[in-house]
């Protein structure tokens, strides 16, 4: 059954899917083995009593209850059980379980935004362990879209105002495809992304280093995503104008005094260690206030950082 | 046989009276018309028209869809094509359809009254469906419209484009539903011949008045949905957009609890016009007309209670989702019953495979396939994963397009005779039959496993990986489009035939065949009086008194 199973669905990639698989192939038998059933009912009719002359005479036979109880009940009873199999499997999906890692998702015409524990983030490529369960926290910016993981069998419509959750354990490593499917305009069929299910081994490396975007983003490119996008730009200007925080702009190579009146010269150490542990060092005029980005960037994110001050000047 | 008080005219022509096509001459006589058999004509010219658009545009997508990226159009005219094909076919043409081309015609010469209750009411309904179809078009000028013929808000709420004329078309082609349904429900009730009770009304009529049931109670809703649209979009008053404190998922409520009911007002027609030809074209009485009557009435009834199945991953409860697919899953009980009893009533019959019947069979089986694949939508885990992929497509079109049409077409041939007093040549309506059947399977049959495979529906673009199933439907709807073609053309070329079929050439034993082919204006010399039942195919016809008195029914 499982070639059955493949060419109709796609190989099963999640903890649900083997169930509503089962349900599916279930109809499908079914539909498949009344259309025959009654093809040959109706074909068999047709030939055998196929009309000989127009005087013939046909039985006068206006019902038969017994039969038509028989043709009631148990299409009855059928779809009663197909009923009970579909509600279980819903339900099954529908509460995460508690330890569940949460991914904060974000639709918005044309892209997904995917937020991890640690508030990093990553746009249209979602990694998760394999065999963990991941809850996903959706919302849309503008307009309904919806998130469908087709290897996953699930679907949650992501609306604006409003949060909407959805489920799963992945089963299999690989990379899966995932689709907007309430249309949401021009770019509908364009909005789509990947979950990558990583094994532990390829999890651990991109904890540490960052999806294929961050990995393969130039240095300084991703310095400016972090700058914008990880909070720095709230206090940190880059035109030279004060914030709560020095401005970025040709503090590279400068030397800053801090409150505890020592000089300070700002280098990759510097700025790493301004990341990481912010407050051991304030600049002289400012208030010791910055938040620690301990765990919340990763290594080369740090380094873009680093690239980005240094251009600049 | 009775009824001798109606004149019939085999090869007689002096002496016959001028039928309804004759009686008056001139367009103005046309349009300005209260006969309900032109009225009938009228939609039906219109219903064709419209559906040669619609299915234009269908052409056009699929042709679009032949390779992933643009290939004829790009992605927002690819966007306007679907609405309006969606747009157009539902409100334009199997909404309106089988009701208004041709019940307004049979339905009075089936009960043997003259004409319907309200005449000058039924005349407005088609101004007003004219009117609605003149607003949807002319959206195309005013910026094309690209929401989805479901009008989904927010995005219908703030898009630009032509969505408030096109949702008024909606508003206004609803009356014209609703007093259809006002009309058949006055005139089933009330103007009926003497000696037809509601067990002797044929099973048509039965599904008419279904179905104005639905037209009647659920139309309003859309039409109020639609005008607080209109009014969110002009007036920004918030119901449904989150920015303006609305809720979207309320629109969908409001939205489905109409257009659920609508589907089954396309549906019921199409049952009723395969309930009078299967008996016809098997010289054999239905079998068991009372569950086929009551099923009419009970599918419309509990259409009302299922809409939000097509909810299910919107957002709503656990709970209202079980509610809603535990509830839709009786409604494939009584469409079951019906499929069974139309194969028992060919059972042991003599079966005339006339192109009538050819595509009344064709509907058993595409109706066997589309009710069955929404067993698969109506059960919630499964429901999860194929909501808003091309396999909801493929159900919904074997469903509407290929069961709703073809019903359609069933009941055009069969009624061609009544109709025009003309044949068609029957072997290419036969051909025709069989193109369309087959050009049918080979669009919507793949599109159930690309559904099935995550293709999503409403795709300008796709993966790689579907491109084959969507060549295979493309040449599938070319198929279907030459089958559609040929019938049309058939059927048109019999105008060349000159009048002079007889009354009854079907051997039918509903009253329009004691009317003459085609009927005088007011459809039968003097009222008929009924003397057997409406499936009556004994050598003796056993008269429905005395059915009565033996408490046995026909």
């Amino acid at each position: 059954m499982n070639w059955f199973r493949d060419f109709l669905l796609g190989p099963p990639a999640a903890t649900h899917a083997a169930d509503m698989d089962g349900l599916f192939i279930f109809i499908t038998i079914l539909t498949i083995f009344f259309f025959f059933f009654n093809g040959a009912l109706i074909f068999y009719a047709a030939k055998r009593w196929k009309r000989r002359s127009e005087n013939e005479v046909t039985p006068h036979i206006t019902h038969d209850t017994r039969l038509e109880l028989l043709w009631s009940l148990i299409p009855l009873v059928v779809v009663m059980l197909i009923f009970f199999w579909g509600f279980k499997g819903y339900v099954s999906a529908w509460v995460a379980p508690n330890d569940s890692m949460e991914i904060v998702v974000t639709g918005k015409k044309w892209l997904w935004e995917f937020e991890y524990p640690d508030g990093t983030r990553a746009l249209n490529d979602l990694h998760v362990p394999v065999n963990r369960p991941v809850k996903l926290v959706m919302h849309a910016e503008d307009v309904i879209h919806s998130f469908f993981v087709p290897a996953f069998r699930l679907k949650r419509d992501v609306l604006p105002g409003r949060y909407t959750e959805l489920w799963f354990t992945a089963t299999e490593p690989g990379v899966y495809q995932v689709y907007c499917t309430e249309y949401c305009g021009k770019g509908h069929s364009d909005m789509l992304a990947r979950i990558y299910v990583d094994t532990p081994e390829e999890y651990e490396v991109f904890l540490r280093e960052g999806d294929e975007q961050v990995r393969k983003m130039p240095l300084k490119e991703l310095g400016k995503l972090v700058y914008e996008n990880k909070g720095c730009a709230t206090c940190h200007s880059i035109d030279g104008s004060r914030g709560q925080g020095p401005t970025f702009k040709g503090i590279w190579g400068k030397t800053e005094r801090g409150t505890d009146g020592k000089e300070y010269l700002v280098d990759e150490n510097y700025i790493r260690d301004s990341i990481l542990n912010p407050n051991a060092v304030v600049v002289q005029g400012y208030e010791p206030i910055m938040p620690t980005f301990q765990g919340l960037l990763r290594e080369r994110e740090i380094l873009g950082v680093i690239e980005y001050i240094k251009s600049l000047q | 046989m009775a009824h001798e008080n109606v004149l019939h005219a085999e090869g007689a022509v002096a002496g016959r009276p001028a039928d309804y096509l004759e009686s008056s001459k001139g367009l103005w006589s046309w349009l300005s018309t209260v006969d309900h058999k032109r009225i009938g004509l009228m939609y039906l010219w219109s219903v064709v028209l419209f559906m040669i658009v619609g299915g234009l545009l269908a052409l056009l997508i699929r042709m679009e869809l032949l390779t992933p990226g643009p290939t004829v159009m790009d992605a927002e005219t690819y966007n306007r094509a679907f609405t309006l094909h969606g747009a157009v076919m539902v409100f334009l043409v199997i909404i309106p359809g089988i009701p208004a081309a041709l019940g307004n015609f049979v339905l009075p010469l089936l009960l043997g009254a003259k004409d319907v209750a309200f005449p000058r009411l039924n005349l407005t309904s088609y101004w007003i469906y004219v009117a609605g179809a003149l607003m949807a078009l002319s959206t195309l000028i005013l910026g094309g419209v690209d929401t989805g013929w479901t009008f989904y808000t927010p995005y219908s709420s703030t898009t630009g484009g032509g969505v408030s004329m096109m949702v008024l078309a909606a508003f206004v082609l609803g009356f014209s539903s609703i007093f259809t349904g006002v009309n058949f429900i006055a005139t089933i009730h009330k103007m009926r011949a003497p000696g037809m009770g509601w067990f002797e009304l044929p099973l048509f009529c039965w599904g008419m008045y279904a179905t104005a049931l639905i037209q009647i109670l659920a139309t309003p809703v859309l039409g109020i949905t639609l005008l607080l649209l209109v009014m969110e979009r002009v007036l920004s008053v918030g119901i449904f957009d989150p920015n303006l404190g609305g809720d979207p998922v309320l629109f969908q409520h409001f939205f489905w609890f109409y257009s659920h009911p609508a589907v089954y007002i396309m549906i019921l027609p199409a049952m009723a016009v395969i309930s009078e030809v299967i008996p016809v074209f098997s010289k054999k009485t239905i079998f068991g007309y009372k569950a086929i009557a009551f099923s009419s009435v009970a599918i419309a009834l509990l259409g009302f209670l299922v809409w939000a199945h097509h909810m299910f991953t919107a957002g709503m409860s656990l709970f209202a989702g079980a509610i809603f697919s535990f509830i839709t899953f009786f409604i494939a009980v009584p469409s079951a019953i019906k499929v069974f009893n139309w194969i028992a009533t060919m059972w042991r019959g003599s079966i005339s495979l006339a192109a009538p019947m050819i595509h009344a069979i064709n509907f058993l089986l595409i109706f066997t396939i589309g009710g069955l694949t929404g067993l698969f939508l109506a059960a919630l885990s499964t429901d999860v994963h194929l909501h808003d992929t091309y396999f909801v497509v493929a159900h919904f079109h074997y469903v509407m397009a290929g069961s709703n049409l073809i019903a359609l077409l069933a009941g055009i041939h069969y009624w061609w005779p009544k109709m025009f007093g003309r044949m068609y040549n029957e072997k290419l309506a036969t051909i025709a039959a069989t193109l369309i059947f087959i050009g049918f399977n080979a669009t919507f049959l793949p599109q159930f496993v690309m559904g099935s495979r995550g293709m999503p529906r409403r795709y300008y673009n796709y993966l790689e990986q579907f491109q084959a199933m969507h060549i295979a439907s493309t040449i599938g709807s070319w198929i279907l489009a030459v089958g559609l073609f040929l019938c049309l053309a058939v059927l048109l070329v019999s105008f060349r035939n000159k009048k002079g079929v007889v009354n009854n050439p079907w051997g039918g034993k509903t009253l329009e065949w004691q009317a003459l082919s085609p009927p005088i204006t007011h459809n039968f010399e003097g009222t008929p009086v009924l003397i057997h039942g409406p499936y009556d195919y004994r050598p003796q016809p056993v008269p429905v008194a005395v059915e009565r008195e033996q408490g046995v029914s026909h």
